[in-house]
């Protein structure tokens, strides 16, 4: 059936939303979209409204399949190795203020990333729809190889836009592409990134929507996306609060992850929502600096605005055009926000905080140096947070002396998505480390982007 | 309700496509986007357009993410922001324009620079301009809300898009919101001239009279007098938007002139 067509809410009249949740009168899990408080919708042509009906229905009507159900379980099982590993950090910890810290182990997923969740999902619903056909962006080749992992295992062809400058940089990850069977089509028109990549798979969205899904990679875009991807990661948060549960016997304090558009960070937020004991920190790229103008700051620094079919925080000028970001990291490195984030920054659910690259780069080979995991550069963001969180919580129990009741941090727990692993960084953070022969190859490449 | 009647007594797009239909013919809406190549020439080549032959014009805001348009028109619009375009120019663009031709002016525009400025803002500069209304090609009905509210207050048309996609519910509710015309999409795809006109145009055009469209104008990838003459029989309008920026981009507004007066020679309906 056809969605009711609601209308848009007009203003943010959202202040009472926190209040209701915490007085335990209303739950912030499962929120169906298409609004997230005034944020969301369907800001989008005509010409696809049509295809997003029918995902919409045909996602609804999964959900409530158990034969879908089954089969994703199965997939996560089997295909992709979950559960995920909960793993607790002890020696990174020591530079937490001495809490315990777990990393959520998203890292092990086949693929190496959180991005495989969704499009094991998507993939399953493009066929439900018998479409033959999946298109996809990608910034850094994460979301793309998924793509067109999920494509080659379910037989689907698989077509990835990518900016002319990502495939430059990330040319290791298109021929990854390229050997499971996807063609990749590098954009050059506008400032040829991740948000040009959308606006390309859009084109080719509205002209072959009959036989084409578009696999978006992120929980933001049009409804029913940013609701139906947290769906697919929910998953994440779900098997941390029962790790955590089983290995502390307790919820942890605080919950820390990336923000890029914000689908690792939703799906392991969505399992802690309704705990108000239980903080949540959303870290977004801080690039240079905040104060530089050079960032991914999206929440922090943007305004309302609507980019890609929702209405949400997004990162533009004064005439409303789209700002490009920056960031180490390509796979944070987008003006956008998934409408969710928005909603839960304005009624204060969730605190959401800038990283910049260097914060990120220290954690990153922190990492490396007391665990033995080298994280993706997008996680070491969330790492980077987390020892943040970790030094205040220490600093208020501390605060609250020996008086045991704030109890000490050495009991506090907090927990990290660690949504990647860093193989894919490895060149990039090898020329911020300076570790590269000055005439390698690689060291020549590094020179001309910020991610090789 | 009486002020929404009055309201729509009063579309300068209806009255100038009133005004074809009384002569025989279907209307001519020419498209060209704001700054490019630059602030006057838009606004030679709009009077241009008028002068020779277009009834509506279409004057686009560029945008920095188009996902509606092909690569001419977005070559155009990026040309034009690196240029230093800025959103407020289009009102200069559309007062010179209405100040030296009688033509309706109506701004095509992507909505976030529209909700940077303020809805009710914008609408009231349009209307001061003398501006008709705007084509909005990424704002359903369903989102737009204030911009009902601002279009009724100024009395400014409201130009949604139907496509070959649209269900009959959705067809009646675009049609519905929509006031002056109704803007059928010929094609599944973006802006860009092809060679013949999708055969799924006449049916967007008889679903849109079928849900109650007075006016319904069809545009995406129509660029010569052949193509205009095939649409001028079953549509109320053709719009002609690549055609023109290229002829803008290679020959300048006498081109536009050139271009318009040839595109207006297939919009006479033949005789059955
Ligand atoms: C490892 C990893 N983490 C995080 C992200 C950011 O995306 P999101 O915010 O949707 O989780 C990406 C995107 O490419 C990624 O590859």
């Amino acid at each position: 059936m056809v969605r009711p067509m609601v209308d848009a809410p007009t203003t943010g009249s959202d202040e009472g939303a926190a209040d209701a949740f915490l007085q335990g009168d209303r739950s912030l899990r499962h929120a169906p979209g298409p609004y997230f408080g005034s944020y969301g919708g369907r800001w989008m042509p005509e010409s696809l409204i049509a295809a997003l009906d029918e995902l919409e229905d045909t996602f609804e009507k999964a959900k409530a399949d158990p034969e879908f159900v089954a089969q994703i379980a199965d997939l996560n099982k089997n295909y992709s190795g979950r559960p995920s590993l909960l793993t607790e950090a002890k020696r990174f910890a020591q530079h937490a203020g001495g809490v315990r810290v777990f990393l959520k182990r998203e890292d092990l997923n086949h693929t190496g990333s959180h991005k495989i969740n969704n499009v094991l999902g998507q993939a399953l619903l493009a066929k439900r729809m018998g479409k033959t056909r999946v298109i996809a962006e990608t910034g850094a080749g994460q979301h793309g190889v998924a793509s067109a992992t999920a494509a080659a295992l379910l037989g689907l062809e698989c077509v990835v836009y990518m900016g002319a400058e990502d495939t430059r940089r990330q040319a290791l990850n298109v021929a990854r592409m390229e050997l499971l069977g996807a063609t990749v089509i590098p954009v050059t028109s506008g400032s040829q990134t991740l948000k040009d990549a959308i606006n390309e798979a859009l084109r080719d969205w509205v002209a072959n929507v009959g036989h084409t899904h578009y696999l978006l990679g992120t929980a933001a875009g049009a409804h029913p996306f940013p609701a139906m991807v947290r769906y697919f990661h929910e998953v994440i948060g779900e098997e941390a609060r029962a790790q955590i549960l089983d290995q502390a016997g307790r919820l942890p304090d605080a919950v820390c992850a990336c923000i890029g558009g914000g689908s690792n960070a939703i799906g392991i937020f969505h399992g802690f929502l309704d705990d108000p004991s239980v903080k949540i920190y959303g870290f977004e790229a801080g690039g240079d600096g905040v104060d530089t103008g050079r960032h991914a700051a999206t929440i922090t620094l943007g305004k309302p605005g609507v980019l890609h079919g929702a209405r949400s925080y997004l990162m533009q000028d004064d005439d409303g055009q789209t700002i490009e970001s920056h960031s180490i990291s390509a796979g944070l490195d987008y003006p956008g926000v998934g409408p969710e984030h928005s909603y839960l920054a304005d009624i204060g659910r969730v605190t959401y905080e800038p990283i910049t690259d260097s914060e990120a780069m220290d954690a990153f080979r922190l990492l490396c140096r007391t665990e033995g995991i080298i994280p993706a550069i997008e996680s070491s963001h969330a790492l980077a947070g987390a020892i943040k969180v970790g030094q205040r919580l220490a600093a208020e129990a501390d605060a609250a002396g020996a008086g045991e009741a704030a109890g000490k941090a050495s009991d506090k727990i907090v927990i990290v998505n660690l949504s990647g692993r860093g193989d894919k960084d490895v060149a990039t953070a090898a020329e911020w480390f300076d570790l590269l022969d000055k005439n390698s190859a690689e060291a020549e490449i590094g020179k001309e982007g910020e991610q090789l | 309700m009486t002020g929404v009647q009055d309201i729509t007594s009063t579309s300068k797009s209806a009255a100038a496509i009133d005004k074809a239909r009384a002569e025989g013919r279907a209307a001519l809406i020419g498209y060209l986007p704001a700054g490019y190549p630059d602030v006057e020439q838009t606004i030679a080549a709009g009077i241009a357009l008028a002068e020779n032959g277009a009834d509506l014009i279409e004057i686009g805001i560029p945008y920095s993410d188009p996902v509606m348009d092909g690569q001419v028109i977005q070559a155009a619009t990026t040309e034009a922001l690196a240029k230093g375009f800025h959103v407020r120019q289009v009102f200069d663009v559309v007062r010179a324009i209405t100040s030296k031709t009688d033509a309706a002016v109506l701004v095509m525009t992507y909505w976030n620079p529209v909700i940077r400025m303020g809805v009710d803002e914008f609408s009231r500069r349009l209307a001061e301009a003398g501006g008709a209304g705007l084509i909005t090609p990424d704002l359903i009905p369903d989102e737009a809300a204030e911009w009902m509210a601002a279009s009724d207050k100024y009395g400014l048309d409201r130009v949604f898009l139907v496509a070959p996609s649209s269900s009959p519910e959705r067809m009646k509710r675009t049609v519905d919101a929509s006031r002056g015309f109704v803007y059928a999409v010929s094609i599944m795809g973006v802006t860009g001239a092809r060679e013949s006109v999708s055969s799924a145009a006449e049916g967007v055009v008889a679903a849109a009279h079928a849900a109650g469209a007075e006016r319904v104008c069809v545009g995406l990838g129509v660029s010569n007098a052949g193509q205009v003459r095939e649409i001028a029989a079953y549509a109320d309008g053709v719009i002609v938007g690549t055609a023109l920026v290229a002829a803008i981009r290679d020959g300048g507004v006498d081109a536009v002139a050139a271009l318009t007066k040839d595109l207006s020679t297939g919009l006479t309906r033949e005789e059955a």
